[in-house]
């Protein structure tokens, strides 16, 4: 099995009907060194979708382009007409010099009256911060406000780049189940990025595993047996992921590493 | 101690000219630009020989050589095989080179101290209509464009998600710096305009609490420096230009000290 045998099983539908966003062929060189090659990618309404790949591997460029930030040397970019996007940056380096409250930050480019932006901070749980200096926030916070304030926008689809950057674990796993409600309660779309599937795999219900190419996709369990995924990521990627399926597979050996079906020579 | 009709003029023109460089130049410092500013500024002395050579105002030629110089900057910036560190001092020294050389060869007499350090005090009516006509399209530019070109202070990528038109702001903000350097270099001449952006904005930091208000209080700094430095000129006999920058020095130090070395919330 390989990643060549399986690639016109990835075929989008001719029409994306359903889609938000999608990306369909994308490629993309850099300085002569291929960065993207021929990647599908597409989001529907009410679906999370998670982006994962080893450092290095094209992610945020990949996000960039689909968000019009870049442009791709070839393949097609579908957005759904009017889309409202929320967007959170991998990181928000805030000038220290430029005085800027919660609020403040909030209503950059949205126009919004003060309770607009408590109850968006309320859905994540930071409303006490609206006050507070955006310079002073600890990382867990700082997520926390970035999420409310891409909510504020009232979003048809969510992109978050690396949400638990700077995060602790316990706090990793809340944001995550925070972003599953959200999902539930406003029934967008979502888009996450991260470098690590186990982190994701609570929430999401497609996973797209690149390194420059599509590697593999589908569900967080099928994804995680891939024999790519593996390759990538190692066996203890793969184990420590299993944890939390436990009982849905049983590809497990004897010390409870997982043992992809015709390559069990781990 | 007289008050005369050149001190009160050159207390109007230096007035008006902090007045346009206190919001300006807090977005100098937000946007991390004094060098940028200061490459601009020493651009002007070729704008001003070119606008004698075509027989125009050298105002003119002042605004559109450092637009070029703007504009090259930032396509540079796009592929940098330089640091824009290395760029900025090249195009700054170079440029400033080549106004000395242009100056040298002009056929009439040229008071070259005054283009490099301002003369304040020999300041005209005509000069003092310039500032004040210049300085109300500026400042009304820059309170039209605030919103968006303070979103995209604060991240360009995330501004750009949301719909604000970075590019255009760019230029926009890049002209508006134009301007604001053809008529200060009367006050305080290419060398030392930055001076007049930066220290007034970064003494206001430790006293603001929301980015208007460190605008305001950079005005309000920017015109205790113009009336400090001109008095202090007059008592102590002293060029006027570097007078002025040396009373915004010492409210610089001041202000650390009020603020302890800490920057108000917000």
């Amino acid at each position: 099995m390989n990643s060549l045998a399986r690639a016109p099983l990835r075929a989008m539908p001719a029409t994306p009907r359903d889609s938000l966003l999608s990306g369909r062929d994308l490629s993309l060189s850099l300085g002569g060194r291929p960065v993207l090659e021929h990647i599908d990618i597409s989001i529907a309404a009410g679906e999370i979708v998670s982006l994962i790949g080893p450092n290095g591997a094209g992610k945020s460029t990949l996000v960039k382009l689909l968000l019009g930030l870049g442009t791709a040397d070839s393949g097609v970019i579908w957005r759904a007409a009017g889309l409202r996007v929320g967007y959170v940056p991998q990181q928000l380096p805030l000038e220290p010099v430029l005085p800027l409250s919660v609020a403040r930050l909030m209503r950059l480019t949205m126009r919004a009256n003060r309770q607009e932006v408590l109850a968006a901070l309320s859905e994540t749980g930071v409303a006490h911060l609206i006050d507070a200096s955006a310079h002073t926030l600890s990382g867990g916070e700082r997520q926390r406000v970035l999420l409310a304030r891409a909510l504020l926008r009232a979003p048809d689809l969510l992109v978050l780049d690396e949400p638990s950057q700077g995060v602790d674990f316990a706090g990793q796993a809340e944001l995550y189940r925070l972003i599953g409600r959200i999902r539930d309660r406003r029934g967008c779309g979502i888009l996450i990025v991260s470098h690590d599937l186990h982190l994701v795999v609570g929430a999401a219900d497609k996973v797209l595993c690149i390194n420059r190419h599509v590697c593999c996709d589908g569900t967080p369990e099928g994804v995680a047996q891939d024999p790519e995924y593996i390759r990538l990521f190692g066996a203890q990627a793969a184990d420590a992921f299993a944890v939390y399926t436990h009982g849905h597979d049983h590809h497990h050996d004897a010390s409870g590493t997982v043992v992809p079906e015709g390559d069990g020579g781990i | 101690m007289m008050i005369t009709d050149f001190f009160l003029r050159a207390l109007v023109a230096g007035a008006g000219v902090a007045c346009i460089a206190g919001p300006l130049g807090c977005f100098v410092v937000w946007r991390r630009m004094a060098y940028f500013g200061d490459t601009m500024a020493h651009s002007a002395l070729l704008g001003v020989v070119l606008g004698m050579l075509f027989g125009s105002a050298p105002i003119f030629g002042v605004i559109a050589v450092t637009a070029f110089v703007a504009l090259t900057l930032s396509s540079f910036g796009q592929r940098a095989r330089f640091s824009s560190d290395t760029l900025l001092g090249i195009l700054a020294h170079a440029t400033l080179s080549l106004g000395l050389i242009a100056v040298s060869l002009l056929a009439v007499q040229v008071d070259l101290l005054s283009y490099l350090f301002g003369e304040l005090l020999a300041v005209s009516m005509v000069d003092i209509y310039w500032i004040y006509g210049v300085g109300a399209v500026v400042l009304a530019t820059l309170a039209t464009i605030w919103r968006p070109l303070l979103a995209m202070t604060v991240n360009e990528e995330l501004a750009q998600v949301e719909g604000v038109p970075v590019v255009q702001l760019r230029l926009g903000f890049m002209l508006l710096m134009a301007l604001l350097i053809a008529v200060a270099m009367k006050i305080v001449g290419v060398l030392l305009i930055t001076a007049l952006l930066i220290i007034p904005a970064a003494a206001a930091r430790s006293l603001a609490r929301t980015p208007e208000m460190m605008a305001g209080v950079a005005v309000v700094i920017g015109l205790a420096s113009v009336v400090g430095g001109l008095y202090g000129s007059l008592w102590f006999d002293t060029p006027s230009g570097p007078s002025i920058v040396v009373a915004a020095s010492l409210f610089f130090c001041l202000s650390l000290a009020i603020g302890r070395g800490q920057f108000a919330r917000g």
